[in-house]
């Protein structure tokens, strides 16, 4: 019997939003054993879809229409009692974020016991067992410790451990899982995939995968449903949707996502370099309560030279140093060793004061679109501040600002309003339009597009490409994306504990990497999908 | 849709908006109000009830008709007036009590939360501060320096300002911490710069919210002060002298503590409802709710 069926689902929005419904006339099918991946940008109604099957929708959203059916039972008509009762039991859900998706309170053993006490009617000692048990199966090495442990214990991989051991410990026949990759490393994120797998064979449930990564969809699926704007763009088995794609819009997402084979190398542009680090160390001190010092090591003898019109890629996992590296080199931190050289000038120990003079040499722009802009100043404000800060006129700032804006693609009427009015894509170009305002030699991109859809993601790297080549700027791109590197980069650092492990030309490093972490971090990223669309 | 047709939405939020209004209304146009000198005492009209029309004997000793509409106390006063004109000292007191504890508390709050060093200093400082019970504080300075309205505001808002500036301490120690701070620093932006233009405005609606507890709780501390004796001298009426001196009759006069009572409660309440229609409003984690 089908596990899950859902015929012209439509979920209705609130009036005033940007669409009527968030789904719309939806249909899908899921067989025992398979995996069907959902694929789509933000705001494709994607996560919406997967809150309906669970019963999970908040308030402001109703299914207007459609059915769905698990295991033959109608879901939307079922009372809340009784969606509880299948919840955990028929249908499992893995979160995107195993932090927040645990009770920060509870220990991981509370957290699972507390579903098996809702669901069945177990003494203690077999709930117990249970739970060893479970958390053997989800690969968890010291299963004791784990059950007396709290969340923030755990790592990242750990805790999504734990989150997986909850949705699959009562066997349920379908298993949601929303983006629960998305938050973790490229190499927990394929230990993760490969669980989800073994634990699908071993059980035969079906999974409903939701992603917004191509190359985890060549790596997992079975079946493939495309959605943008609510609607069913294109759906079919794995290998027909992505190597015989029938909609532009899925055509245009594979082109879209960055192959690993590195294009053919640039010629060094040469000359001085802009931007240069030697040694640079970073050890945080604290004090524990007895007054004895604790020294956080987090970057260790690092060193670099950028170019002008030269990209260099900083990639790692989070927690390799690469962010305090970066940050070191802009002066958002002070290093505790190592010189750094913004030209010929040494930054490294200058107080504010005297740095402030020199700043204009090096900008940055940060990860998160919705952070990185004041909220309360208008675009034009934001963009004339660094110039100002220089010594421009209002009127010279203000010409300036209409030439960038034009310069990052969008509208000069931009300048008077707000960062909310823009999207995640725009908000990033107006970010590096203020960084180009008070004219750098170096843009330091800290993983200026990871919080984009790969669509997005594509036409930011095009522009940064331009900006380039236009203005001769030498380009420091940290990411934990090696895909992206690989397109963009001339030459890669690779980042591991604080240190750097390797560095070399980008086609030489991915050819042939030398250290083991490299290969290790090369082998895990999503693939499949190289031999697919290049 | 607008913050203000947000705002306007919220229930609390539109009758503290109201009732505040009226209030203020009221204060302005005291003169015009049917009302007499609130300080003039008229032996011929000692302890009259409410709604009694007579007489009242000017400070010229001229006489006119007047109605008492709340009655008068026992030194003659007219009540209605004495409540009239005590409104305008209440709204000051709040308004100028809100003021300086928002003013010093967002400088000491924004100076601890940027610099370590002044950190340590200031927060200690607060916090001594914030172990002396507000009420015995406030009496404490007001025995001190005397009784004016200036002495008054003063005593009330510096057991506020610990308060204030552990909001604003923790709402810079955030907000420092963002990418776009961290942007202007990178652009070069002085300091103090920073700290106005990029930290002070994303801290203002909490601070907001803050100013309108800050003002009802001036309200009572200031009825309060009055009532014990400690307050402004009884030729400026204020709803808590008011009070205080109607406190001897009590028993048979009941009106002049209630009357004012009744003016003294739904402003407290109007200046909380206010803030907590502003925070629900205005403070994304209840927005989402």
């Amino acid at each position: 019997m089908t596990t899950l069926h859902i015929e012209q689902l439509s979920v209705a929005l609130p009036t005033g939003a940007d669409r009527a419904h968030a789904v719309s006339g939806l249909s899908l099918s899921i067989e025992p054993g398979q995996t069907l991946c959902i694929v789509g940008e933000s705001g494709s109604g994607k996560s919406v879809m997967a809150t309906t099957v669970m019963g999970l929708l908040p308030k402001e959203l109703h299914a207007t229409q459609g059915r769905v059916l698990l295991n033959g039972e109608s879901l939307l008509d079922a009372s809340p009692q009784r969606l509880r009762d299948l919840r955990g039991k028929a249908m499992g859900m893995v979160f995107q974020e195993p932090m927040t998706a645990l009770n920060p309170v509870m220990t991981c053993g509370e957290q699972i016991d507390e579903l098996l006490r809702e669901h069945t009617d177990w003494p203690r000692e077999q709930r117990t067992q249970e739970i060893r048990r479970v958390l053997e199966r989800v690969h968890i090495k010291d299963p004791e410790r784990i059950m007396r442990s709290h969340p923030h214990q755990l790592s990242g991989g750990q805790r999504q451990r734990v989150v997986i051991a909850m949705a699959v410990i009562l066997k349920p026949t379908l298993l949601i899982c929303d983006e629960p990759t998305t938050a973790l490393d490229v190499t927990t994120q394929k230990e993760i995939l490969s669980l989800i797998a073994e634990l699908q064979r071993e059980q035969g449930s079906a999974v409903l995968f939701i992603t917004h990564d191509m190359g985890v969809v060549a790596d997992i699926a079975n079946e493939v449903l495309v959605m943008h704007q609510g609607l069913c763009v294109e759906s079919g088995p794995r290998d027909e949707v992505l190597l015989r794609p029938k909609a532009d819009y899925t055509r245009m997402l594979l082109k879209a996502v960055p192959s690993m084979t590195p294009p053919p190398a640039r010629p060094s542009p040469g000359g001085e370099p802009r931007l240069r680090a030697t040694a640079v160390g970073k050890t945080y001190h604290s004090r524990d309560w007895m007054g004895r010092q604790h020294d956080t090591v987090a970057l260790q003898h690092a060193s670099l030279s950028l170019l002008g019109g030269e990209t260099v890629g900083i990639v790692g996992e989070s927690g390799s140093g690469k962010s305090t590296f970066a940050r070191c080199l802009i002066r958002l931190i002070d290093p505790s060793d190592g010189q750094i050289h913004w030209g010929q000038d040494e930054v490294g120990q200058r107080p504010e004061s005297q740095l402030r003079p020199l700043r204009h040499r090096v900008q940055v722009v940060f990860q998160d679109p919705n952070r990185s802009l004041n909220p309360r100043r208008t675009v034009g404000q934001s963009i004339v501040e660094g110039a100002m800060n220089f010594g421009a006129s209002a009127s010279q700032a203000q010409a300036l600002a209409e030439q960038l804006i034009e310069q990052v693609r969008l509208p000069v009427e931009s300048l008077k309003r707000y960062p909310s009015q823009f999207s995640g894509g725009q908000r990033q170009r107006i970010a590096i339009a203020r960084a180009l305002a008070c004219k750098p030699e170096v843009l330091v991109a800290d993983e200026a597009v990871s919080a984009l859809d790969v669509s997005v993601q594509a036409q930011i790297l095009e522009l940064l490409r331009d900006i380039q080549r236009e203005l001769g700027l030498g380009l420091l791109f940290i990411t934990h994306d090696l895909r992206v590197a690989a397109q963009l980069c001339d030459r890669v650092i690779v980042m591991q504990h604080g240190q750097i492990v390797e560095q070399g030309f980008t086609s030489s490093l991915y050819a042939q990497p030398q250290h083991a972490y490299t290969q290790h971090l090369l082998a895990c990223a999503p693939g499949g999908l190289a031999h697919v669309t290049h | 849709m607008t913050t203000f047709d947000k705002l306007w939405a919220n229930g609390a939020f539109r009758f503290g908006a109201v009732v505040l209004g009226l209030v203020l209304l009221m204060a302005l146009l005291a003169p015009v109000l049917g009302t007499v000198d609130p300080a003039q005492m008229d032996y011929n009209n000692i302890n009259r009830s409410a709604g009694f029309a007579g007489n009242f004997t000017l400070t010229d000793g001229s006489s006119v008709a007047h109605h008492f509409w709340l009655g008068s106390d026992n030194f003659g006063r007219d009540l209605f007036s004495r409540v009239v004109y005590g409104a305008r000292v209440s709204l000051v007191v709040a308004a100028c009590t809100a003021a300086v504890a928002l003013l010093i508390g967002v400088l000491v709050g924004m100076l601890a939360g940027y610099f370590r060093g002044a950190d340590l200093l200031l927060m200690r400082f607060m916090d001594g501060l914030m172990a002396i019970p507000a009420i015995l504080l406030a009496i404490a300075l007001v025995a001190a320096l005397g009784a004016s309205i200036t002495t008054v505001v003063i005593a009330i808002a510096i057991p506020e300002i610990p308060r204030v500036s552990r909001l604003v301490r923790s709402l810079v120690l955030t907000l420092r911490e963002e990418p776009f701070v961290e942007a202007a620093r990178a652009l070069a932006t002085p300091t103090p710069v920073i700290l106005l233009r990029h930290i002070l405005p994303n801290a203002m609606a909490p601070l907001l919210v803050q100013g309108t507890f800050v003002a009802a709780s001036a309200v009572l501390t200031e009825a309060i002060l009055s009532f014990l004796g400690l307050g402004l001298p009884a030729n400026i009426p204020t709803w808590g002298n008011i009070m205080a001196e109607g406190r001897t009759q009590f028993s048979q006069y009941p009106g002049n503590v209630l009357y004012p009572a009744l003016f003294l409660v739904p402003t407290v309440l109007a200046f909380n409802l206010l803030g907590d229609g502003l925070r629900d409003v205005l403070d994304p984690k209840f927005a989402k709710r």
